[in-house]
C-alpha cells in the first residue's frame, strides 16, 4: 500500500511505534473516536460541556494598541487564554475524558510540561470523578508551581519524573509506561497532536474548535479571512486547532513558530521542525531533535510548553509540503513579547503563545494597515511570572 | 545466522532442556567490564545471549534496564560500538547472539544498513520492543535478506488471532511477554501465564520463549514448564550492579548456574 494511505499516516509521518502490549487499546480507542465523531448525543455532550464548563466560545479580540505600535497589519488575538483552566488543553481534555468515560476506563494518566494540560486534565476528571495521575519533569515542577498546586488541588497525583533533563519528554516516556503496565482500567490522554495514531487524529479534531470559531468570528467582524494566523509549536496542538479551518484557504499564511531558545546550536533550542530530523518519538514518526544514532537531544527553552524535542506528525507533513511555514524565535523575543501585551493590552500570555506574538511583530512591519494577523493566544501567563522573573535576573 | 537459533532450539530440545537467555545491555556497567560481564554469563549456562542496544527513551522498560541505558548512553555508547562488542563477543563465545533495539536507532542507522551490520557482527536475531506487525513489513523483509531472525512479540493483551499473524511473520523464536507492563522484576508469575503459553504453543511451530519479570530460580522453571526458553533481563543486571568490583561477577555466575540447573542443563 502507499505510505500516504496507510493508516495514521500524514505522507510519511505517523504511525503506530508502541510495544504490543498497547495495540489493543488504540485499537479500541480508535474504533471509539470514530464511532463517537458522528455521534449526535456525544457531540451534543460535548459542545456543552466546552461551553458550560469550558467557557466557550473564546473571544477574538482586536488588540488595537498593538496594532497601532506595531504600524501594519489589524491584530486580533484569538483568547484561548479565557478558557477555564487558562488554556487550549481543555478543549482536548474535556473530549478525552468523554471518550474515556464511552471506553469504561475509570483511571487517566496524562504528562504535562508546563502544567497546562495537566491541570485541565485533573479539572475535567475532578469534575467526571475520574482518578488522575499526572506525570511531570522535576526541572517543570520547580518552574510552573502554580500549576502543580493547582492539580493538587484539584485531586490529582503529581508523580515527579527525574530521568534526563526532567522535562515534558521525561514525562511523557514516563505517562506511557504507566499506560503500558495499567492499560486495562487506565486511559492516557496525551495533550498534544503527537504520540502513536490515533492520538494525533483525536487531539486535533478535539482543538479544531479553536479554527472553527475563529473563521466565523473574523468573517463576522472584518467580512473577509485573515492574511496569516499564527500559533507557536511545542507538540503543536493549538496550532493544528487554529489552523485546521483554514487548511484549504490558499490566500490564508498558516505560521508555526518553535522556541529558538538561546540560539538554533545543539541543545541549546526546542525547534524540531526547524533543526531536527525525521525519527521516532513516542510512537510516531515525526521530526524529532537527535543525534546521529538516534538518541533523542537535548532541548532548551524559557517555556515549559515547549520544551519538547519532537512535534506532531501533521506538521512534519505540512512541512514537507509547505501549506504551513515553520519559524524560530529566540527566548529573548518572547520574553519582550510577553512584557508588550502585558504593558499595552493588560493581558498576560503564557509564555508559549508569547512565541507566536513575537513572530507576529516581527512579521506586522512588513504588512499593510489593510491586512489582518490573527495570533492564537493559547493561554494565560499567570504560571510563568517566576520563569520570568528568573530569565531576566540571569539574562540582567 | 537465523539457523543457529533454530539449531540452537533443536539441540535444546533433543537434550530436553530449556533456553536460558540472558539480558545484558551492551557496554554496561562500563565498556570494560561488559566484556568479563558476558563472559560469566556464557560461562555459567547462557544458551543464547541478549544484547540490549541503550536508547534514550526505552518505552517498553522499567526503571533498571532505563537506568542502565542512560548510563551507558552517558559513557559514550554507540550502535557502532554495540556491533563491535557484539564482534568480540561472537569471536569468544559459540552461542547465538539476539539484539534488542529500539526503532529509531535501526531508522536512523538505515535499516539495510543496521541489518547489514548485524549480519557481518554476528546476530542471529533482532527484537524490536516498539515495532509492530503493521509497521514491520519492510524491517521483516531486510530481516530475511540479511539473514537475521525478526522475533515477535506477544502481550497478555494480544488478541489470539493477532498473535498467530505475529508468531507466523516472526522466525528464531516468539518472545512471549509475561507480563502488561514493562521490563523488571516481579515477585511471582502471572497466573495466567501458563494458559497464554500453552495456547501460543498450538499456534505455532516456533520456539516460545518467556521474557519480563522473571527474577528467581524458581519463576524461571516455573515458565520453563510451558515454554522452550526464558529470558531474564532487570535480574540480570542487578546482579551485575551486585559485583563487589574485582570483575568476577560470582553472584551473576551464582544465579545463572543454579537457574540453568532448573532448567536442565549442567553448566
Amino acid at each position: 500500500m502507499p505510505e500516504a494511505k496507510r493508516r495514521g499516516y500524514y505522507g510519511e509521518f505517523g504511525g503506530r511505534f508502541v510495544p504490543e502490549t498497547l495495540v489493543a487499546a488504540l485499537d479500541e480507542l480508535e474504533s471509539c473516536f470514530l464511532r463517537v465523531r458522528g455521534d449526535v448525543a456525544f457531540r451534543r455532550e460535548l459542545a456543552k460541556l466546552l461551553r458550560d464548563f469550558g467557557g466557550r466560545p473564546t473571544p477574538l479580540y482586536l488588540a488595537e494598541n498593538l496594532t497601532r505600535r506595531w504600524k501594519g497589519a489589524r491584530i486580533y488575538l484569538k483568547r484561548e487564554d479565557l478558557n477555564h483552566t487558562g488554556a487550549h488543553k481543555i478543549n482536548n481534555t474535556i473530549g478525552q475524558v468523554l471518550l474515556a468515560r464511552r471506553l469504561g476506563k475509570t483511571r487517566i494518566v496524562a504528562e504535562t510540561g508546563a502544567g497546562q494540560h495537566g491541570t485541565a486534565t485533573a479539572a475535567v476528571c475532578a469534575m467526571m470523578g475520574l482518578r488522575c495521575v499526572v506525570y511531570m519533569g522535576s526541572h517543570d515542577i520547580h518552574r510552573q508551581q502554580p500549576n502543580v498546586l493547582r492539580m493538587r488541588y484539584l485531586g490529582a497525583e503529581v508523580r515527579e519524573v527525574n530521568a534526563g533533563l526532567a522535562t515534558l519528554k521525561e514525562a511523557t516516556s514516563e505517562a506511557i509506561r504507566d499506560w503500558v503496565t495499567n492499560v486495562a482500567t487506565t486511559h492516557y490522554i496525551i495533550g498534544s497532536t503527537v504520540g502513536p495514531h490515533p492520538y494525533p487524529a483525536i487531539v486535533r479534531e478535539f482543538q479544531s474548535v479553536i479554527g472553527r470559531e475563529t473563521r466565523s468570528q473574523i468573517r463576522r467582524v472584518a467580512r473577509r479571512l485573515p492574511d496569516y494566523v499564527i500559533a507557536c509549536i511545542g507538540g503543536g496542538s493549538n496550532a493544528l486547532g487554529i489552523f485546521s479551518s483554514f487548511l484549504g484557504d490558499q490566500t490564508v499564511k498558516l505560521i508555526g513558530v518553535e522556541s529558538a531558545g538561546k540560539g538554533l546550536r545543539p541543545g541549546q533550542h526546542a525547534a524540531a521542525l526547524a533543526k531536527g530530523t525525521p525519527g521516532i518519538l513516542h510512537g510516531t514518526r515525526s521530526y524529532v531533535l537527535q543525534d546521529s544514532d538516534g538518541q533523542i537531544s537535548l532541548t532548551t527553552t524559557i517555556s515549559a510548553g515547549l520544551d519538547y524535542p519532537g512535534v506532531g506528525p501533521q506538521h512534519a507533513h505540512f512541512k514537507k509540503t509547505g501549506r504551513v511555514a515553520y519559524r524560530t524565535v529566540p527566548d529573548r523575543d518572547a520574553v519582550a513579547a510577553f512584557h508588550e501585551l502585558c504593558a499595552n493590552e493588560g493581558i498576560i500570555p503564557a509564555l508559549e503563545s508569547s512565541f507566536a506574538l513575537a513572530y507576529a511583530r516581527r512579521l506586522a512591519r512588513r504588512t499593510k494597515p489593510k491586512q489582518i494577523i490573527v495570533v492564537n493566544l493559547s493561554g494565560r501567563g499567570d504560571k510563568d511570572m517566576q520563569s520570568v522573573l528568573e530569565y531576566e535576573r540571569q539574562t540582567r | 545466522m537465523n539457523g543457529r537459533l533454530d539449531d540452537t532450539f533443536a539441540r535444546l530440545r533433543q537434550q530436553r532442556r530449556k533456553a536460558l537467555i540472558p539480558f545484558l545491555t551492551a557496554e554496561y556497567p562500563d565498556p570494560e567490564r561488559f566484556k568479563p560481564a558476558v563472559d560469566a554469563t556464557c560461562s555459567s549456562g547462557a544458551d543464547i545471549l541478549e544484547i540490549g542496544f541503550p536508547h534514550s527513551d526505552p518505552l517498553a522498560d522499567g526503571p533498571v534496564i532505563q537506568r542502565s541505558s542512560h548510563r551507558a548512553i552517558v559513557n559514550g555508547f554507540t550502535v557502532s560500538r554495540g556491533f563491535a562488542a557484539i564482534r568480540s563477543i561472537a569471536a569468544a563465545h559459540s552461542l547465538p547472539i539476539v539484539v534488542m533495539c529500539y526503532s529509531n536507532l535501526i531508522f536512523r542507522a538505515g535499516l539495510s544498513r543496521f541489518l547489514g551490520e548485524c549480519r557481518d557482527s554476528g546476530v542471529s536475531g533482532l527484537i524490536v520492543p516498539d515495532m509492530i506487525l503493521e509497521e514491520s513489513d519492510k524491517l521483516r523483509s531486510t530481516c530475511a535478506r540479511r539473514d537475521v531472525a525478526y522475533i515477535g512479540l506477544v502481550t497478555p493483551t494480544t488478541p489470539k488471532d493477532r498473535a498467530a499473524s505475529i508468531a507466523e511473520f516472526g522466525s528464531g523464536f516468539l518472545y512471549l511477554v509475561s507480563v502488561t507492563g514493562t521490563t523488571g522484576t516481579r515477585t511471582r508469575l502471572d497466573p495466567k501465564l501458563r494458559q497464554s503459553a500453552t495456547r501460543i504453543k498450538k499456534q505455532t511451530a516456533l520456539p516460545v520463549c518467556i521474557g519480563f519479570g522473571i527474577s528467581t530460580p524458581d519463576m524461571a522453571a516455573e515458565a520453563a514448564r510451558y515454554a522452550d526458553g526464558v529470558i531474564i533481563g532487570s535480574k540480570i543486571i542487578e546482579l551485575i550492579d551486585s559485583d563487589n568490583g574485582d570483575g568476577h561477577f560470582r553472584n551473576l555466575r551464582g544465579f545463572m548456574a543454579e537457574v540453568a540447573g532448573r532448567l536442565g542443563g549442567n553448566p
